[in-house]
C-alpha cells in the first residue's frame, strides 16, 4: 500500500511538471511556426531561437499588477480561471503514454490510474471545463466578455454531444472504456482505429477542435468583434492561467486522439513513451497548422454545422460501425 | 457474463405498440403535409386508436404478465384500457373542429393525444413501480405540452405552466415514495412487494407507510382528490377545451387504475390503516369540490370543481375495497369518461373562434336557439348530478351501494348530501338555457356543430343512457374485469 | 475513513442544497447546485457505482446546469425584477411544512428497517461495478422500463419543440 502511494506520489509529481514544460513549449512551438508559415522568424531573442521565451513570459505575467475590477463578482471572478485550469490539469491523469514498466521488483504503470472507465472519467472532467469561460464572461460584468461566455456555453454543449458520439464506435470495437484496453486493443497497424473508424476520426478532430476554442472555432475570443471575449478583464497570473487551461487542453485532446486513434504508445524500434511524443506532437502540429489556414466560423454556420452537420453522421458512424461488427 | 434475453411476448402489448408507432408515424408525415392536408394526422390518430381498441377486444379474458412481469395484461387493465382508447377517440373527434376553428392545427397535437393514451395504458398494466411510474411520466408530459398548446393564448401559457410545476412536485413526492417501498422490499415489483408485505409483519415498518403515503399524495394530485386539486380550475379553464375534456376524463381514470391497482392489491394486508385517510380524503374531496363548484360563473372552472367531486366518489368505491368496490369503481369512471366528454363536446359547440363563451350567462336562451344541443346538454348534466334514467345515477347507486355493504354508511352519508348539493349548479345551468332569454347580442347566429361533434354527441348520448337504462351488461363487463384479481 | 469522507461530503452536500434555496443571486444559487451534484457523484463513487459518479456529472454538471447557466445569464435578472415580496404566511407556512415533512422523513428513514438483501445480480458491495452488469440490467430485467424512458425522451423533445418554436 504505502510503494503504491509512493510509486503514485512520483508519477503524479513527474507528470505534473512536464504537463507544465510541455505547455510552456507548446506556446513557444505555436508563435515559430505561425512565425514560420507567416514567413516571419517569430521569437528569436530569448535563448536559441528563441527557446526560453516562455519562460521570459511567465516571469513578465507573474510580476503584473493583479488587477481585480471593482463590480465584479469576486468570489465567481477568482475562482473562473481555476476551473479552466485545473480539469485540464486533472484529466492527464489516465491517460496511459507507455507500457507498463518493471523497476525494483515493481510493475510500474505508465499511467497515474488505470481506471476502469477512464474515457467516461475525462468527459465529466471536461465537461466541468466550460464553466470555467462561462463563469468568467459572467462575473467580469463586461458586455464583450459575457458575450463570449454564452458563445462559449452554447458552442460547447453543441460539440459535446458530438465529441462523446464520434467515439462511440471505438468503445464498441474495443469493447472497452478503459484507455489501456484500447490502446492494447491497436496493437498493430491495421488494427489502429485511424483505419477501422475513418469517419469517427475525423469528427472527432472537428468536435475537438470546436472544444478547444480554436480556429476555425474560436467565436468566443474572437478578438475582431469580442476583443477577447471572456478573459477581457483578466491580468497577470489569472490570465496566464486561462492560456495554461487553453494549451493544456490541447494537449490532453491530442493525446486523447492519440490513444484513441492512433495506436496510442505502440510502434517500432523506439522506446514506447517516445511514440507516443512523436504522435502527440503530430497533433499539436496540426492544430496550429489549421489556425495558420483557416479563417472563422459565422456563428450560424457554426450552429447549423453543429447539429445538422457533424451529429447526424456520429450517429451514422455509430450506425454503420453497429452494422459492420454483427455481419 | 451470459445474456439471458427475458421472455418477450409482444402480443400482450400489441395495443401499446399500435398507438406507440402511430404516434411516431404521426411526427414523421406531418411536416410532408400541406396546411390544408392536416387533417389526415388527425384521421390517423384515430385509425389508431380503433386498430389498438380491436387489439385490445382480443387480449380480454387473458391473464398473462410479460417482461419479467413488468406488464400486466389481465381483465382489470384491459377494461381500464378499453376506457381510455374509447376518452382518446371521442377527443380526437372534437378536437379536428375545434383546432381548425383556432387555427392551431398541428399534427404534433394528435401525436402527443395518442403518448398521452400509451402512458395511461401503461399506468393500467404496469406491474412494478418503474413502469407505474414511466407510464405516469409520458402522459402527464404530453398534457403538459397539450394544456399550452394555444400557444398564442396567455391562459393556456397560464395552465401549462402551471400543470407542468405542479406535476413535476407532485412526480418527486411519487418517486420518493417509490424509493422508500424500495428501500423497506427491495424491490419495486407488485408481486414482490405483495410477498413481503404479508410474509414478514411489515405493517409495522415504518417505511411502507411513509412510502405509501408518498405514493397517495403522488397519485392522490393526478386524480385531483382535494389537499392536491389546486392546479385543477387554472389549468382546465386555461387548456384548449378538448384537452380539458380529455384530462377530466383519461387521465384521472389512469391515476385511479394505478392507485386502485397498487393499494388495493398490493397494501391489501394493511388496508384498515390506509382507509382512514382516504375515507377523510373523499369526504373532503366530495364536499369541497362541490361547494366551490356552487361560486363559479365560467362552465369549464365550474366542470373543473365538479371534476374534483366526480373524484371524490370514486374514492368513496375505494374505501368500500373487495370486488364490489372496484367494479362499481370502474363503472363510475366509464360512465364519467361519456357524460363529462358529451358536455364538453357542448361547451365547444357553443365556441367560435378566439371566444370560448364558458360564462355561464352564455347559456341563456340555448333552449329556443339550438333545443337539440340543450336536451343533450341537459342529458349530461342531469347525468353529472346523479339523476335517473342516466348513467350517473346508476354509477353512484353502485358506489354507495358498495360502500354500505361495506359499513361506510357516514361516508355514504355525506355523498348523498354532497350529490343534493351539486344538483343546484348543473340545474343552474338548465334553468338558463331553458327558462331565460338571450344576454349576449350574437345569440341569433345559428350554431353549427361538425360532423364529428355530432358523432361524438350521439355515441356519448346513447352511452350515458344505456349505461343509464340497461346497466348490467357493462356492469357485468366491470365485474368480470375485477374478478381476475379477487 | 469511508466514514470521514462520507461525512465530510455529505456535509457539503447538505450546506449547498441549502444556500442553493437561501442564496440571493441566482447564478450563485445555481453554482451550488453543482456543487451538490459533484458531491452526489462523489457519495456515488463511494457506493462503489463509479458509472453511475461519472454519468451524474457529464448529465446534471456538465449539461443540464450549463444550460441552466445560460438560460440565468441571458435572462440576467437583478434583484427588483422579481417583483416585490409577497405572501408572508404563504412562506411562513412553506417553511413550517417543508420543517415537519424533513423531520418525518428523518424519522422513518431512521426507524425503518431497510432491507438489503435483495441485491441485483452482477452487482456487489464490495467491487466498483463497472459498465457490463449496470448494462446487462438494462438491457435484460429492465428491458421495459428502458425502452419506456426513450419514449418519454422522445415525448419530451416533441413539447419543447411545441411549446418553443416560432412557427410550426
Amino acid at each position: 500500500m504505502l510503494t503504491f502511494i509512493i510509486i503514485t506520489l512520483i508519477k503524479v509529481l513527474v507528470i505534473f511538471v512536464v504537463f507544465l514544460l510541455m505547455i510552456a513549449l507548446l506556446t513557444w512551438l505555436e508563435r515559430k511556426l505561425l512565425g514560420h508559415f507567416q514567413v516571419r522568424l517569430g521569437p528569436m531573442r530569448v535563448g536559441p531561437h528563441g527557446l526560453l521565451q516562455p519562460i521570459a513570459d511567465g516571469i513578465k505575467l507573474l510580476f503584473k499588477e493583479d488587477i481585480i475590477p471593482d463590480n465584479v463578482n469576486k468570489f465567481v471572478y477568482v475562482l473562473a480561471p481555476l476551473l479552466t485550469f485545473i480539469p485540464a490539469l486533472i484529466i492527464v491523469a489516465v491517460i496511459p503514454f507507455g507500457k507498463s514498466i518493471e523497476l525494483f521488483g515493481q510493475r510500474i504503470d505508465m499511467v497515474i490510474s488505470n481506471f476502469n472507465m477512464g474515457i467516461l472519467y475525462i468527459f465529466a472532467v471536461a465537461s466541468l471545463s466550460v464553466y470555467g469561460i462561462v463563469l468568467a464572461g459572467w462575473s467580469s460584468n463586461n458586455k464583450y466578455s459575457l458575450l463570449g461566455g454564452l458563445r462559449s456555453s452554447a458552442q460547447m454543449i453543441s460539440y459535446e454531444v458530438s465529441l462523446g458520439l464520434s467515439l462511440i464506435g471505438v468503445f464498441m470495437i474495443a469493447g472497452s472504456l478503459n484507455l489501456v484496453d484500447i490502446v492494447n486493443a491497436q496493437d498493430k497497424l491495421y488494427n489502429w482505429f485511424i483505419i477501422r473508424q475513418p469517419l469517427g476520426f475525423l469528427l472527432y478532430l472537428v468536435c475537438a477542435t470546436a472544444e478547444l476554442n480554436r480556429i476555425p472555432f474560436d467565436l468566443p475570443e474572437a478578438e475582431q468583434e469580442l476583443v477577447a471575449g471572456y478573459y477581457i478583464e483578466y491580468s497577470s497570473m489569472k490570465f496566464s492561467m486561462f492560456f495554461l487551461g487553453e494549451y493544456g487542453n490541447m494537449i490532453n485532446v491530442s493525446a486523447l486522439a492519440t490513444t484513441l486513434f492512433l495506436g496510442g504508445w505502440h510502434g517500432p524500434f523506439l522506446p514506447p513513451v517516445v511514440w507516443f511524443l512523436i504522435k502527440l506532437t503530430a497533433f499539436l502540429f496540426f492544430f496550429i497548422w489549421i489556425r495558420a489556414t483557416l479563417p472563422r466560423f459565422r456563428y450560424d454556420q457554426l450552429m447549423n454545422f453543429g447539429w445538422k452537420v457533424l451529429l447526424p453522421l456520429t450517429i451514422l458512424n455509430v450506425l454503420i460501425t453497429a452494422v459492420v461488427m454483427i455481419l | 457474463m451470459d445474456w439471458i434475453i427475458p421472455a418477450v411476448n409482444l402480443k400482450l402489448i400489441l395495443p401499446e405498440i399500435v398507438v406507440c408507432l402511430f404516434a411516431i408515424l404521426i411526427l414523421v408525415t406531418d411536416p410532408f403535409l400541406s396546411k390544408e392536408r392536416k387533417i389526415w394526422s388527425a384521421h390517423l390518430s384515430w385509425i389508431a386508436v380503433v386498430i389498438a381498441f380491436i387489439a385490445n377486444i382480443r387480449l380480454w379474458n387473458l391473464q398473462e404478465a410479460t417482461f419479467t412481469n413488468m406488464f400486466l395484461v389481465d381483465n382489470y387493465a384491459t377494461f381500464f384500457k378499453f376506457i381510455f382508447l374509447a376518452g382518446s377517440f371521442l377527443i380526437i373527434l372534437i378536437s379536428m373542429s375545434y383546432l381548425k376553428r383556432e387555427e392551431i392545427l398541428h399534427g404534433e397535437y394528435f401525436s402527443l393525444i395518442l403518448f398521452s393514451t400509451l402512458g395511461m395504458m401503461l399506468l393500467a398494466s404496469g406491474f412494478d413501480l418503474v413502469v407505474i411510474f414511466l407510464g405516469l411520466e409520458i402522459m402527464s408530459v404530453s398534457l403538459y405540452v397539450l394544456a399550452g398548446f394555444k400557444r398564442s393564448d396567455l391562459a393556456s401559457n397560464e395552465a401549462s405552466l402551471k400543470y407542468f410545476l405542479m406535476g413535476a412536485f407532485a412526480t418527486g413526492f411519487l418517486l420518493y415514495g417509490i424509493v422508500m417501498i424500495y428501500g423497506s422490499v427491495g424491490s419495486t415489483n407488485l408481486g414482490q412487494i405483495i410477498n413481503h408485505i404479508t410474509s414478514n409483519d411489515a405493517g409495522s415498518n415504518l417505511l411502507i407507510w411513509a412510502g405509501a403515503g408518498l405514493l397517495l399524495v403522488g397519485f392522490g394530485f393526478k386524480i385531483a382528490s382535494v389537499p392536491f386539486h389546486m392546479w385543477v380550475p387554472d389549468v382546465y379553464q386555461g387548456a384548449p377545451t378538448p384537452i380539458t375534456a380529455f384530462i377530466s376524463a383519461g387521465p384521472k381514470a389512469a391515476g385511479f387504475a394505478a392507485l386502485l391497482r397498487v393499494f388495493l392489491f398490493s397494501f391489501t394486508t394493511i388496508k384498515m390503516d390506509w382507509t382512514m385517510i382516504v375515507w377523510i380524503m373523499a369526504a373532503l374531496t366530495m364536499s369541497v369540490g362541490n361547494i366551490v363548484a356552487l361560486a363559479q360563473s365560467d362552465i369549464k372552472r365550474m366542470l373543473a370543481y365538479s371534476s374534483i367531486a366526480h373524484a371524490g366518489y370514486v374514492l368513496v368505491a375505494l374505501v368500500a375495497g373487495g370486488e364490489t368496490g372496484v367494479s362499481s369503481a370502474l363503472f363510475y369512471l366509464l360512465a364519467y369518461t361519456f357524460m363529462n366528454i358529451g358536455a364538453f363536446t357542448v361547451v365547444i359547440a357553443l365556441g367560435r373562434k378566439g371566444q370560448d363563451n364558458t360564462k355561464l350567462e352564455d347559456y341563456s336562451g340555448l333552449g329556443s336557439r339550438s333545443p337539440i344541443l340543450a336536451i343533450l346538454m341537459t342529458i349530461f348534466l342531469f347525468s353529472l348530478a346523479g339523476f335517473p334514467p342516466t348513467a350517473g345515477f346508476m354509477a353512484k347507486f353502485y358506489v354507495f351501494g358498495s360502500a354500505v355493504k361495506s359499513g361506510f354508511t357516514g361516508l355514504v352519508i355525506i355523498g348523498v348530501l354532497n350529490s343534493l348539493i351539486s344538483v343546484y349548479y348543473y340545474l343552474r345551468i338548465v334553468v338558463l338555457m331553458f327558462m331565460q332569454a338571450p344576454v349576449t347580442r350574437t345569440d341569433n347566429e345559428r350554431i353549427k356543430v361538425a360532423f364529428c361533434a355530432i358523432l361524438v354527441l350521439i355515441i356519448s348520448t346513447w352511452a350515458v343512457l344505456q349505461m343509464g337504462i340497461f346497466p348490467q351488461s357493462l356492469l357485468s363487463l366491470a365485474q368480470a374485469s375485477v374478478s381476475s384479481i379477487f | 475513513m469511508e466514514i470521514l469522507i462520507f461525512s465530510i461530503v455529505a456535509l457539503i452536500a447538505v450546506i449547498c442544497s441549502v444556500q442553493v434555496i437561501i442564496s440571493r443571486n441566482p447564478v450563485n444559487s445555481a453554482l451550488f447546485l453543482i456543487a451538490t451534484m459533484v458531491s452526489l457523484a462523489i457519495l456515488f463513487i463511494l457506493l462503489n457505482a463509479p458509472f453511475l459518479a461519472t454519468i451524474q456529472i457529464i448529465v446534471y454538471a456538465g449539461a443540464i446546469m450549463v444550460l441552466f447557466l445560460f438560460v440565468i445569464m441571458l435572462l440576467n435578472l437583478r434583484r427588483d425584477e422579481f417583483g416585490p415580496e409577497r405572501r408572508r404566511a404563504q412562506r411562513f407556512f412553506a417553511i413550517l411544512f417543508s420543517f415537519l415533512l424533513l423531520i418525518g422523513i428523518t424519522t422513518v428513514l431512521t426507524v425503518g428497517t431497510f432491507n438489503s438483501n435483495q441485491v441485483e445480480s452482477g452487482w456487489s458491495k464490495t467491487i466498483p461495478a463497472g459498465v457490463e452488469p449496470l448494462a446487462q440490467l438494462l438491457f435484460t430485467k429492465y428491458l421495459f422500463p428502458f425502452e419506456l424512458a426513450s419514449v418519454l425522451l422522445l415525448v419530451a423533445i416533441v413539447g419543447a419543440v411545441v411549446m418553443a418554436k416560432r412557427r410550426l
